[in-house]
């Protein structure tokens, strides 16, 4: 659904414009018949969930890949964007999501890469160009500093920096807010207006809606490679962030809604009048010097019960999980499942039990990247039967099983043998989810379970989780976000250094008692 | 112990490591900007020893040693070429097609030479000697440092030329970022597979270079396998010194002493089994890789083909 047409856009022609260009990909469409302009002096956003085909799009545009069908104008004139040179030469820099600087050459060093190799560097006429910019823009940098010793917001504006040193036209910025602190997206969000205001253009993908109302002059809205809505900078600028932010949720998700994100609390009944299926008493661990340890942790979880635990990052919550599922060993305290001690048992055995663990490394601890979905999904039951007999693997059974959770999880890829490592985050989680929960799972660790993954995967995984209670199973949901967790708990212990300072009763009052525990009151 | 220390003897010895030295420094310095550009280059062994055959056949058909040096360089490049094709541009394993090179080339040359000479091993006459004003009368010192052949001081001057490449010039910078991060340098415009191609042929330059000097120089004849291990040597000293050419000059100077101790002692009469002498470089290179292996970080693309916008 275009919503506008030509008649609303500003004189002239644009600088880049793209026309129904395709890409491909081995198993997928990532840009499917795109139409793209980018002008002069606005901020285009392109908004789209992991997967729109966002990279694809910027792939193309700074001549990192070629589009399969369609084409590319520049200044009107068809273009064949053929290298990164070409691009540059073209007036389009990029600054990519993952920072694109030499971590072992200083910062003066990585502006001056990319001169004809038989110049000598010419760090003085650099300082004189840095200097200009960045003092026009309130920006500052350290020429001397090693790229490797700088912070992300201070790497993206040495890349910002090189894009204007090239005097380049388009600057396309790449989730540049996914790594940088709410000050940090302030600053970014400012300097972007004073480079439009300079006449540049500005492409910004991100996939936060509240960014994107913000900060946008024109939005785009992508989703599995289509273009599926546009809203041009007279509209744009006439609508309220709230009417913006429903639009584009309706853009993206085909319905209108004040805030995707709020789900009603289903509350489970007669929660006390069961046994606990987990008992952890006085749970003890020394701290160490890059980890804060735990100290006399104490708390029961009942059968269908989601306990949240609250607190800000790094209280703890990792070293319980890891202490819970017995990848860390622990120095005082008592585990109990279902009334029988589990502390001294190995990680196997508990999960044989029915204790299971998603961590929050879901790429590192939680997969191994290179393995094929099937082996992810049978990855804490290899050598049993009946997919290995006697050692040998059972191709035929482990892809009939592969298949049957890849569509009871809606794990979207190529096939049982695609290494997973390529899938997307969401896909990811959701393959290990049917990993962990299949097969006689009673108690559920989650520890940042929606952490990095875009809307619709995050939505899907929470709506698991209140389902896997509603079944009878119990749920341990450690969580930094409190609306997740007022959204789905029964009761929210919250963590600070290690202990936790007291459970909350989700409730009316819950979202001020736990806050007043996380600053260090008393509920 | 017979005039171990006597003057006759230490020169020989300093004398006998110099000339040892020319080959592994040739080799480290070479070895060093490949790996600097994230190539492992294993083929270096297999670019020396055609350097030393193809040097050698120059020199000896045309008499003249530096028609010989020029043409093991361009045996080096010639070999380096096919490295560059295969890892650089098709991005294929460095390691097997490296191994696979230095066998190849062993072979090669060990079957020409055989047909050419059959068992007959000719000799080059002894090369010129370019003695340094002054300095080459000093005693001990003069005779061991001073009175080399020309390309011997070339060699020393390349370090500190390699020096300022690195550290002053683009092509210096666009090499390192090649090694630690080659996808940033491409976004530059730069092109990886050119930069590092342009890394592996100089490599392939500077290793057939140093086997002509080992072959024609420093033995004045040619068998099969005269290398001997000196491009593996080249690649330690290249991983030891870390991109400092200075320190790859340091490490050539101590394992050209440890083999120039096998002539030397002979030399002064001291019966030791060549065997054990022969076995101290390599003793050498294990116990440098203990004191020194354990804090040296390699370029972070090392060994790894560049392919773009590869996820």
């Amino acid at each position: 659904m275009t919503t506008e047409t030509f008649t609303a856009e500003p004189a002239g022609i644009p600088i880049v414009s793209l026309e129904g260009v395709t890409k491909r990909f081995p198993g997928v469409v990532a840009n499917d018949d795109v139409d793209l302009q980018i002008w002069p002096g606005e901020v285009h956003v392109l908004l789209g969930e992991n997967g729109a085909g966002k990279s694809t799009l910027i792939g193309l545009l700074s001549g990192l890949q070629q589009p399969d069908e369609g084409r590319i104008l520049v200044d009107g004139k068809p273009t064949v964007i053929a290298s990164p040179r070409q691009a540059l030469s073209l007036g389009i820099s990029t600054v990519f999501q993952h920072t694109m600087l030499v971590p072992t050459l200083t910062v003066a060093e990585n502006l001056l890469l990319g001169a004809r190799w038989w110049r000598r560097p010419d760090k003085e006429s650099l300082r004189a160009s840095v200097d200009e910019i960045s003092r026009s823009l309130g920006i500052t940098v350290s020429l001397d500093a090693y790229a490797s010793e700088l912070s992300l917001g201070e790497q993206q504006h040495v890349e910002i920096l090189r894009a204007l040193i090239r005097h380049s036209r388009v600057l396309i910025l790449d989730e540049s807010t996914s790594m940088l602190s709410p000050s940090g997206i302030e600053e970014l969000g400012t300097l972007m207006r004073q480079l439009v205001e300079r006449g540049m253009a500005v492409v910004f993908i991100t996939h936060k809606l509240r960014e994107a109302a913000s900060f946008g002059d024109r939005i785009s809205v992508l989703k599995l490679g289509r273009k599926v809505g546009e809203i041009a900078p007279d509209r744009f600028s006439r609508l309220d962030e709230d009417t913006l932010i429903s639009e584009f949720v309706e853009m993206m998700f085909g319905k209108r809604s004040g805030d995707p994100e709020d789900v009603p609390r289903v509350p489970h009944p007669d929660l006390e009048r069961k046994a606990p299926v987990l008992a952890v008493r006085g749970l003890g661990v020394t701290p160490t010097a890059v980890a804060p340890g735990l100290a006399d942790v104490s708390f029961e979880l009942r059968p269908g019960e989601i306990l949240g635990i609250a607190g800000i990052d790094g209280n703890g919550q990792k070293q319980l999980a890891d202490a819970l599922a017995g990848q860390a060993p622990i120095d005082s305290g008592t585990i109990e499942l279902d009334g029988r001690p589990v502390e001294g048992t190995p990680v196997h055995a508990r999960r044989d039990a029915g204790l299971r663990y998603l961590t929050d490394d879901r790429l590192g601890e939680g997969t191994v990247g290179s393995f094929p979905v099937s082996i992810n999904l049978l990855l804490k039951q290899i050598g049993d039967a009946p997919f290995w007999r006697r050692g040998i693997e059972q191709r035929a059974e482990i892809d009939r099983r592969a298949i049957q959770l890849m569509t009871d999880y809606d794990v979207r890829a190529p096939g049982p043998h695609t290494p997973i490592g390529r899938l997307s985050g969401g896909n990811i989680q959701k393959v290990v989810l049917a990993r962990e929960l299949s097969d006689g799972a009673k108690v559920v660790i989650f520890n940042k379970p929606t952490y990095g993954l875009d809307l619709a995967n995050t939505l899907a995984t929470r709506k698991r989780i209140g389902d896997i209670a509603v079944g009878g199973k119990s749920v341990l949901l450690i969580s930094t976000d409190l609306d997740e967790l007022l959204g789905l708990c029964d009761r929210i212990a919250v963590m600070s250094r290690g202990r936790i300072v007291g459970i909350v009763q989700n409730g009316d009052t819950a979202r001020t008692d736990v806050g007043r525990l996380m600053g260090g009151l008393a509920a | 112990m017979t005039g171990l220390f006597s003057e006759i003897f230490l020169s020989a010895l300093l004398f006998g490591a110099v000339t040892a030295a020319v080959p592994l420094l040739l080799a480290g310095l070479g070895e060093q900007m490949s790996e600097k550009a994230g190539v492992l280059n294993i083929g270096i062994e297999g670019m020396m020893i055609a350097g030393a055959y193809v040097g050698f056949l120059a020199a000896f058909s045309s008499e003249s040693l530096w028609l010989g040096f020029l043409c093991g360089a361009l045996a080096g490049i010639a070999v380096a070429a096919i490295m560059a094709l295969l890892c650089v541009r098709l991005g294929l394993n460095q390691i097997v097609i490296g191994i696979g090179l230095t066998l190849g080339m062993e072979g090669l040359t060990a079957l020409l030479h055989h047909v050419q000479f059959s068992r007959t091993y000719p000799r080059l006459p002894a090369a010129d000697i370019t003695p340094i004003p002054l300095l080459a009368d000093i005693p001990v010192i003069g005779k061991a440092f001073f009175q080399h052949n020309l390309l011997v001081y070339l060699a020393v001057l390349l370090v500190f030329v390699m020096g300022y490449i690195y550290r002053r010039t683009q092509f210096g910078l666009n090499l390192q970022a090649a090694g630690d991060k080659p996808a940033a340098l491409d976004i530059t415009g730069v092109d990886v597979v050119t930069t590092r191609t342009a890394a592996v042929l100089t490599t392939g330059a500077l290793a057939g270079l140093g086997g002509a000097y080992l072959a024609n120089v420093g033995a004045g004849i040619f068998v099969p396998f005269v290398t001997n291990g000196a491009g593996f040597l080249g690649i330690v000293l290249a991983m030891l010194a870390r991109g400092r050419p200075l320190w790859v000059l340091f490490g050539a100077l101590l394992f050209g002493v440890s083999l120039s101790l096998t002539t030397a002692l002979q030399v002064a009469g001291i019966n030791i089994p060549t065997d054990i002498i022969q076995m101290i470089p390599f003793l050498a290179v294990m116990v440098m890789l203990v004191v020194f292996g354990r804090r040296s970080s390699l370029p972070a693309a090392l060994g790894l083909p560049y392919v773009r916008g590869a996820r």
